[in-house]
C-alpha cells in the first residue's frame, strides 16, 4: 500500500478515475445545460464561456453532452469487466489447478477465442444479439475473456508449485481450501491489473461500437456517439468531435497508466505480456 | 522442429475447426427467419419461401447444413451467396481484399518504422527523460481511438491544410491518413514492447560478459543486445496483424474506404448473415495462419526455443 503511494502513476490514475466517477453521479448537477434539450438558435456556436465546448448543430451544449457521457462508458466498461473478470478468474482458477483434460479443454477454447480479432468476436456477439447497450456490454466481457483467462491460469501454474501450497496440501488441507484460501489471494494481483487495462479497453471498444452504430443510438450523449455524429458537421464545427474524442483519450489514458503503474509494483513479469 | 510445427498446424485445424462451429453456429441462434430477412421489407409468398428453403437446405438439420457448407468451403472455396447482393460471397471478399490489405500492410509498416526504433531508444538510452518522453507518446498512441484520431488527422491534414484527400480508395494519397491512424496505436504498442524487451535483455549475464571483455557500448548494443532483444518483437507482429484486421473496421468506417470491415459493418447492420459468416471465417483464417507462419519463424530463428 504504500507502496502504491509511491507510485506516482498509480497515484494519477487512481484521483482520475475518482474524478470520472464523481462526474458520472454529479452530471445532472454540475452540467450547465440539459444534454438533450435543443435550443435552435445556440446552434454550432464555437467555444465560449457560455458554452465551454461550444454546442452541436441542435444548438446542444456539448460540454454538458461530454460529462453526461462519462456516466455510459463507465458504467459500460465496468460491467465488460465484471464479465471477463469473473469468468476469467473462475476459468483460469479451474484450467490452471486442475491440468490435464479440462486444462486442455478450457485451453482450446481459449485458442478459439484468441483465434478472432477482438473486435470481430465483438462484432460476432452483436451479429446474434443484435446492437443496443446490453450487447455491447456482452460482446466486449466475451471477447475479453479469453486473454483473462489465460493469464490467470499461467499464474495459477506457478503459484501451485510453490512451497506454501506444497506445505498446505502436505498437512492434509482439502482441494477448496487451498483454491480459495491459497491461490485465490495470490491471483488478485494479475487479475487486478488485467481489469484496470481492461477497463481502459473497454471503455476504448465501447466507443468504437458505439460509433459503428452497434451501441447506443442518438441523442444519447455517449461518448462514441457524439464522435459519429460529429463526424457530418466537421467543415462547420471542429469542436464536437475533439472535444468529445479528448474525454475519450484522457479516460483510457489515465486508467493505462493507472494499470501500468500495478503491473509494476504488483507483478513486474507481467510487462510485456498485458 | 518439424515435431513443433506438425503439432502447432494440428493444433490451428482444430482451432479453425471449433471457429467454423462457433461462427456457423452462432448465425443459427440468430432470431428471425433469414428468408424472410433476405426479402425484407417485402414478404414471399407461401411457394416461393417454401423452394427457396428447400433450395438453401434449410429445411435440414444443424449438422447436414454445416457439413454441406464446409464441404462447399473447403472443396470449392464457395462460401454461399449474400442474402442483399445477391453475388458470391468469395467474389465480394475478392474484390474488396486488397483495399483492406494495403490498408493494413501500411499499417503494420508505420508501426514498425516508429515503434521499434522508439522503444529500442527508449530501452537502451541511459537518460531518463528521453525515456520518458518516449514512453508518454507511446502511451497516447495506445489510448487514442481510432476513430477519433482518423476524424483529427482529417481535420488537420484535409481540411485545415488541405494536403490531402479526406476518403476513398486508391493511390499513396488515399493510403496515408488512414495508415497513419492505424499504425499510430501500433506504434505506441511496440515501442512499449520494444522498450520492456530491451530492459530484459540488458542485464543478462552476457551482456555483463562481455562489458568486462571490453567491447564498445555501441557493439554491445548492436550485436548483443538488440539481436536478441528483438526476436520477441516477431511474435508481437503477428498479434499486430489481427489488431489491424479488426482495427480496419474503424478507420474503414472513418475514411468511408472500401474494403472488408466496411463490408462486414453493412452487413451486420442488413443481417446478411452469409457475407457476416463468409468474411469473419475468412477473416479468422488468415489471421490464424499470419499467426502460425509468425511461430514458425520464431522457433527457427531462436533456436533457445524449445517446444
Amino acid at each position: 500500500m504504500k507502496r502504491a503511494l509511491r507510485e506516482p502513476r498509480i497515484v494519477f490514475g487512481v484521483l482520475f478515475l475518482l474524478g470520472l466517477c464523481l462526474i458520472a453521479i454529479l452530471a445532472p448537477y454540475i452540467s450547465p445545460y440539459d444534454p438533450l434539450e435543443i435550443y435552435p438558435s445556440e446552434s454550432l456556436q464555437p467555444p465560449s464561456a457560455r458554452h465551454w465546448f461550444g454546442t452541436d448543430n441542435l444548438g446542444r451544449d456539448v460540454f454538458s453532452r461530454v460529462l453526461h457521457g462519462t456516466r455510459y462508458s463507465l458504467v459500460l466498461g465496468l460491467l465488460a469487466i465484471a464479465i471477463s473478470g469473473t469468468f476469467g478468474v473462475l476459468f483460469g482458477l479451474i484450467a490452471g489447478y486442475a491440468g490435464g483434460k479440462t486444462d486442455a479443454l478450457i485451453m482450446r477454447i481459449v485458442d478459439v477465442g484468441l483465434a478472432f480479432p477482438s473486435v470481430l468476436l465483438a462484432l460476432l456477439v452483436i451479429s446474434i444479439i443484435g446492437p443496443g447497450l446490453t450487447s455491447i456490454v456482452l460482446a466486449i466481457g466475451i471477447s475479453s475473456t479469453p486473454p483473462f483467462v489465460r493469464i490467470v491460469r499461467g499464474s495459477v501454474l506457478v503459484i501451485k508449485e510453490l512451497t506454501f501450497v506444497e506445505a498446505a496440501r502436505a498437512i492434509g488441507v482439502g482441494k477448496r481450501r487451498i483454491i480459495l484460501r491459497h491461490i485465490l489471494p495470490e491471483v488478485f494481483a494479475p487479475a487486478l491489473t488485467m481489469a484496470t487495462l481492461g477497463l481502459a479497453n473497454a471503455i476504448f471498444a465501447a466507443s468504437s461500437l458505439s460509433f459503428l452504430g452497434f451501441g447506443a443510438r442518438p441523442p444519447t450523449p455517449e461518448w462514441g456517439v457524439l464522435v459519429s455524429a460529429a463526424r457530418h458537421q466537421l467543415r462547420a464545427a471542429w469542436w464536437i468531435s475533439t472535444f468529445s474524442g479528448l474525454a475519450i483519450m484522457l479516460s483510457v489514458l489515465s486508467i493505462n497508466t493507472l494499470g501500468d503503474g500495478l503491473r509494476d509494483i504488483l507483478d513486474p513479469k507481467l510487462r510485456g505480456k498485458i | 522442429m518439424i515435431g513443433y510445427a506438425t503439432r502447432r498446424i494440428l493444433l490451428l485445424v482444430l482451432t479453425l475447426f471449433v471457429a467454423s462451429l462457433v461462427i456457423f453456429g452462432a448465425m443459427q441462434l440468430v432470431p428471425g427467419d433469414p428468408i424472410l430477412a433476405m426479402f425484407f421489407p417485402r414478404v414471399p409468398s407461401p411457394e416461393v419461401y417454401q423452394s427457396l428453403k428447400r433450395e438453401l437446405g434449410l429445411d435440414q438439420p444443424f449438422v447436414v447444413q454445416y457439413l454441406r457448407y464446409m464441404g462447399d468451403v473447403l472443396l470449392r472455396g464457395d462460401l454461399g451467396e449474400s442474402f442483399k447482393q445477391l453475388r458470391p460471397v468469395s467474389v465480394i471478399i475478392a474484390q474488396n481484399l486488397w483495399p483492406t490489405t494495403e490498408l493494413a500492410i501500411a499499417g503494420i509498416l508505420i508501426s514498425l518504422a516508429f515503434g521499434v526504433p522508439l522503444g529500442v531508444l527508449a530501452g537502451i538510452t541511459a537518460s531518463r527523460w528521453l525515456d520518458r518522453i518516449v514512453m508518454v507518446f507511446a502511451l497516447i498512441g495506445v489510448s487514442t481511438p481510432s476513430f477519433w484520431l482518423g476524424i483529427l488527422l482529417m481535420l488537420i491534414f484535409s481540411l485545415g491544410l488541405g494536403l490531402l484527400p479526406t476518403s476513398g480508395v486508391g493511390g499513396i494519397s488515399r493510403l496515408i491518413l488512414p495508415g497513419l491512424t492505424l499504425g499510430l496505436y501500433g506504434a505506441g504498442y511496440l515501442a512499449r514492447f520494444a522498450r520492456s524487451s530491451v530492459l530484459e535483455v540488458k542485464h543478462l549475464d552476457y551482456v555483463t560478459t562481455a562489458r568486462s571483455k571490453g567491447l564498445s557500448e555501441s557493439m554491445i548494443n548492436l550485436r548483443h543486445i538488440l539481436r536478441n532483444a528483438l526476436i520477441p518483437i516477431i511474435t508481437m507482429s503477428g498479434l499486430l496483424a489481427g489488431y489491424m484486421l479488426g482495427g480496419a473496421v474503424i478507420v474503414e468506417t472513418v475514411f468511408g474506404r472500401s474494403g472488408l470491415g466496411h463490408v462486414l459493418v453493412n452487413a451486420i447492420s442488413q443481417k446478411d448473415f452469409p457475407l457476416v459468416q463468409g468474411i469473419l471465417f475468412f477473416v479468422v483464417t488468415m489471421f490464424s495462419l499470419v499467426n502460425l507462419i509468425v511461430d514458425l519463424s520464431y522457433a527457427y530463428i531462436d533456436p533457445r526455443v524449445k517446444y
